[in-house]
């Protein structure tokens, strides 16, 4: 490379040349940063998504390359929210993919020290054994003047505002053929 | 007021700043200068916990200086209905309403109706009175109402016992100078606001009013919003663009859970649940719930349809839909009671479904030794949330309340799918539906709750298929059929939507909640959805670009009911049925097409004229006249007055907070008479106007975190932008407690004492109230033991006093003391709580 082209790449020397004057453009620009691209480009897949935080309901982008996430954005169809989302909004991703994520069931078991793992299947057998079990203990068939109880107020249920639409339609219906009233969400709260 | 919009719903505020760029006036009324204040015209501050006296100072000054909307009023709300010559107002009674229960603190209602009416009420045990009772799932009910017509108006507004006058009345002692007095504000200010609303009303003008969780969390929430309504009402403001009141909710799809139902005292589309002692069949059930006039006339239609949704096949006119199946209330089964009976050993087993009670719930420290009294616990989160770690690690093991090795609780925590990882449906506080696409496979063992729930019915019920016991009745006859697919067998969630949508008797997906039948013909899971599903196509998944679409944006999602975007949108025209102005025109009718047209779907019976009026003992939609936009009510009018719905009085009564520093300076009564307390030894009160409890103490939200920290608390960015929990007083606070700023402080009450590094702002500035400087503490409460950021939870503060009507707790206003340093460790915590002084109350001896 002789010395005038290596001049001619001094950045300053662009900022006046290229009309760059603040230096924020074309101007800073090397051969390698000319070459990037962002991470959304390499995207296999854009998924339309919401926003799961608050209820204003910012539209989102999913970006996914070898079936892993590796980008959420603010999706600019929204009319809601015409491409913004908020910190919580933007920190999506890492909703998704932070290292903290538990991936495996844990049990406690009554009286224990430590967390044990615990196969999925085992687990949903345990839990729909301790429903059963909870309540045959506490059914109520009536009140003491006779009126038709046909329920258990031995189990409750809380949660669901973070949830879809028909996670708690059958939330509720399964409640309500197991006859737990005891059904509630962050709504009450 | 009561909402930080620009810190808690940023996004959603960019449209008060376009509304401001067009010379909307922005005003914020709140105990604390935030980030919304700091972005209106005019800010506020007021004392937490006084809305309702501010609120009524603008309906003072509204009736006072004649600047109600006249046309609006006389014609769209009950202004002119004229009252049972029974019913006493707090105007006469010092602060209570007739047929008040001293003992059992509730109001026998039914003096509060209109008068003439017949003497018979409708509302399921409300009417029985005595137990902490339940609103039902609907306020429609106006005793027997025929015809739609109330049997006595005064179209003049001037009968005594008019609406109109009851409600002057009721405000006249909610004057500028004791408003200023109770609120600590200026009189200036209040005047300013009040003045600000009333010249944005008319035909040509309408003004919005936001809030959020700062009205609901009080032991009067309920009548804040009430009051909201009253002023909407006034100035012409609801069913209008550019009006309405906005209520800012706090999770993805917190609406949709509301409307689904994952709520103790209704079922999806806010039909009650069946109450024990009011309701043996279906036919009392119908009769009790339904209301002879206005859109609730076709609950007949709602109910059965929702029970062939639960039933499928097996429910038939026979067997009365398996109405016999629905399990039965008998008073309240919140969350707060469920926590109580926890302790009690009552409440055995328990799922949380993406929550956290020991963080999120008011007396936290109560929920974390309830946890522990379970039997067994099914923890549903993406990463370990305190109220899955309870048993390790909550505070109680320092003072020595807790140890592990005596717990018996039973632990799943089972790992939940992100919405990435799942198809569905979040409705949104507009109560729009947006569907959300999986992107990728869930990982691991990692499931959405609609696999979990799916699944766990499934297992259930196999293991039960050869019962033959009566209490599995229910639970074998449900339709649990749904289509799985791929290697995890996850549920179809279009499936399921389908199914909440309904589905006629051709098998396909029906388009309106019209189409409903009371035979069995049709299902539908919940009827506001209907029309969701329309044509067989997923409505919710629409998401036409709106650079595509006009000023109303139909074709994004779908909202409830019938895609319309402002509810009672009739009242946008005029009682002729023209736009009340061009430039406030949203729907109207079309003389010569004979039907409602506009920007927006009506919200009205499509080709009823503005003139029509109901014939003699008309039913349903056919009995509210041409000119009466509030659909849902039995008379089809806006309701300055509540004759029925509420527990705790049919109009806005400012009532101190439960724990106040104060006298009520309008009444003898000083708090909510039917405030729901709850008498437990973790739940002391701390005495009102005590010195010990000399400040306010209120909690918030920052932009960075989300509720109670399971979402935010544990990711990078987020803990790094908001790294440390903290107690936010004000600089004279501050000198008079010797607190420095970024030094430790110990606030407590007679529950616990909690600590956070002192944050020392101008934003929480002291207050003249009644005569003295007032305090405010601020206590943001996202924290608690777990995640990459910890610190003590601020609602272990504040106790179980809840509103009467929907059980909410009163955490935005509460009295505290401070000081400096941190708190103690061990049992010396107890011993410094035990130091002050403390009650236990109990609203009611009947309980759940």
């Amino acid at each position: 490379m002789d010395l005038s082209e290596l001049i001619g790449r001094w950045p300053l020397l662009r900022q006046l040349r290229e009309g760059d004057r603040l230096g924020l453009g074309r101007a800073v620009q090397s051969p390698r940063t000319q070459k990037l691209e962002p991470r959304t480009a390499a995207a296999e897949r854009v998924v339309k998504s919401v926003c799961p935080y608050c209820a204003v309901g910012c539209g989102q982008l999913v970006y996914v390359e070898d079936g892993r996430v590796t980008q959420i954005e603010g999706d600019p169809a929204s009319p809601i929210s015409r491409g913004r989302l908020c910190p919580k909004g933007s920190a999506t991703k890492s909703l998704v993919t932070n290292p903290g994520r538990e991936l495996k069931v844990k049990y406690r078991a009554p009286y224990g020290t430590e967390w044990q793992q615990l196969g999925l299947d085992e687990a949903m057998d345990m839990i729909a054994d301790r429903v059963i079990e909870t309540r045959r203990q506490t059914w109520q068939d009536s009140d003491d003047k006779g009126n038709k109880l046909n329920r258990t107020m031995g189990i409750a249920s809380l949660g669901g505002a973070t949830l879809d639409n028909e996670e708690n339609y059958l939330i509720k219906k399964l409640c309500v053929g197991l006859g737990v009233v005891q059904v509630e969400n962050q709504a009450r709260i | 007021m009561g909402s930080n919009m620009a810190e808690n719903h940023p996004v959603g505020f960019q449209w008060v700043m376009e509304a401001r760029l067009r010379n909307a006036k922005v005003m914020h009324v709140d105990p604390r200068f935030t980030r919304t204040s700091a972005m209106s015209n005019l800010y506020v501050p007021i004392r937490a916990g006084t809305d309702i006296a501010f609120l009524g100072g603008i309906v003072h000054y509204i009736l006072e200086n004649e600047r109600w909307f006249d046309e609006y009023v006389k014609a769209f709300t009950n202004a002119p209905v004229i009252l049972d010559a029974r019913f006493q107002d707090t105007e006469d009674l010092d602060g209570l309403f007739s047929g008040f229960d001293s003992e059992k603190r509730v109001y026998d209602t039914s003096s509060w109706h209109y008068a003439g009416m017949p003497e018979q009420e409708t509302a399921g045990e409300r009417s029985k009175g005595g137990t902490k009772g339940e609103q039902s799932g609907h306020g429609a009910q106006a005793g027997g109402l025929t015809g739609g017509e109330p049997p006595e108006e005064d179209l003049t507004l001037q009968h005594p016992r008019c609406v109109f006058q009851i409600l002057k009345r009721h405000f006249s002692r909610y004057t500028p100078e004791t408003v200023a007095e109770i609120c600590g504000c200026s009189e200036e200010q209040l005047l300013e606001v009040a003045e600000a609303l009333c010249e944005n009303s008319g035909r040509e003008r309408t003004a919005a009013i936001v809030y959020s969780v700062g009205w609901t969390q009080h032991t009067v929430g309920v009548q804040y919003i009430r009051t909201a309504a009253i002023i909407q009402l006034l100035l012409g403001n609801i069913g209008r663009p550019g009006g309405g009141i906005m209520a800012l909710r706090g999770h993805a799809s917190i609406q949709g859970s509301t409307d689904m139902a994952t709520l103790y005292n209704i079922l999806p589309g806010y039909l009650p649940m069946p109450h024990a002692e009011s309701v043996g069949s279906l036919e009392e059930y119908l009769e009790n719930h339904g209301a002879p006039t206005g859109r609730w006339a076709a609950f007949p239609t709602f109910s059965i349809s929702q029970l062939k949704a639960f039933y499928g096949a097996g429910a038939t006119k026979e067997n009365d839909f398996c109405f016999d199946l629905l399990p039965r209330i008998n008073g309240d089964h919140g969350t707060y009671q469920s926590a109580l009976d926890m302790l009690e050993g009552k409440v055995k087993g328990f799922f949380l479904l993406g929550e956290n009670p020991a963080v999120g719930s008011a007396n936290s420290k109560l929920q974390r030794l309830a946890l522990a009294s379970l039997e067994w616990l099914v923890v549903r989160d993406f990463v370990e949330i305190e109220s899955a770690s309870f048993w390790y690690d909550a505070p109680e093991h320092e003072t020595g309340e807790l140890r592990t090795d005596q717990i018996a609780t039973e632990v799943f925590l089972m790992p939940a799918a992100t919405h990435v990882e799942k198809d569905g449906s979040f409705t949104n506080t507009q109560r729009l539906l947006q569907w959300h696409w999986r992107a990728v496979e869930p990982p691991e063992d990692c499931r959405s709750e609609l696999w979990f729930v799916y699944h766990l019915g499934r297992k259930i019920r196999e293991k039960l298929k050869d019962s033959t016991d009566a209490i599995d009745r229910g639970i074998l006859a449900l339709d649990w059929a749904y289509a799985t697919s791929g290697e995890h067998e996850e549920p179809s969630a279009s499936q399921v939507l389908r199914e909440v949508n309904g589905i006629g008797p051709e098998g396909k997906a029906l388009s309106k909640y019209q189409e409903l039948r009371d035979d069995g013909s049709t299902s539908c899971g919940c009827w506001i959805y209907c029309g969701a599903f329309a044509g067989e196509q997923n409505q919710a998944a629409r998401k036409t670009p709106h650079w595509e679409q006009g000023p109303v944006p139909s074709e994004w999602g779908w909202a409830w009911p019938s895609n319309e975007r402002i509810l009672y949108n009739r009242a946008s025209a005029d009682p002729q049925g023209k736009p009340w102005s061009e430039r406030k025109k949203y729907v109207w009718w079309d003389g010569e097409k004979k039907q409602w047209t506009g920007l927006d779907f009506p919200d009205f019976t499509p080709d009823k004229p503005p003139d029509y009026r109901p014939p003699e003992n008309a039913k349903g939609d056919d009995a509210i006249r041409g000119d009466h936009p509030f659909v849902l009510q039995s008379d089809g009018r806006g309701w300055l007055y509540a004759a029925v719905g509420l527990m705790d009085g049919p109009l806005p009564t400012h009532y101190e907070p439960h724990e106040s520093p104060f006298d009520n300076l309008l009444y003898g009564q000083r708090s909510n008479p039917c405030a729901q307390l709850h008498a437990h030894d973790l739940n002391r009160y701390n005495p009102a106007k005590d010195d010990a409890f000399p400040y306010v103490v209120t909690t918030y939200r920052l932009t960075e975190h989300h509720t109670a920290g399971g979402m935010s608390r544990t990711l990078g960015y987020l803990s790094e932008l908001q790294p440390e929990f903290f107690v936010e007083v004000s600089p004279e606070l501050a000198a008079e407690r010797n607190l420095a700023h970024g030094d430790w402080a110990t606030v407590i009450t007679a529950r616990t004492a909690i600590e956070g590094r002192v944050m020392v702002t101008e934003r929480l500035a002291p207050l003249e109230v009644q005569g003295r400087k007032l305090h405010q503490v601020g206590v943001p409460y996202h924290w608690g033991s777990k995640g990459l950021t910890t610190g003590d939870a601020g609602n272990d503060l504040y106790s179980i006093a809840l509103d009467p009507n929907v059980h909410i707790q009163e955490v935005k206003a509460a009295t505290c003391d401070i000081r400096p340093g941190r708190r103690p460790r061990g049992p010396e915590l107890l011993e410094l709580v035990a130091s002050y002084p403390g009650y236990e109350e109990e609203s009611s001896d009947a309980s759940g």
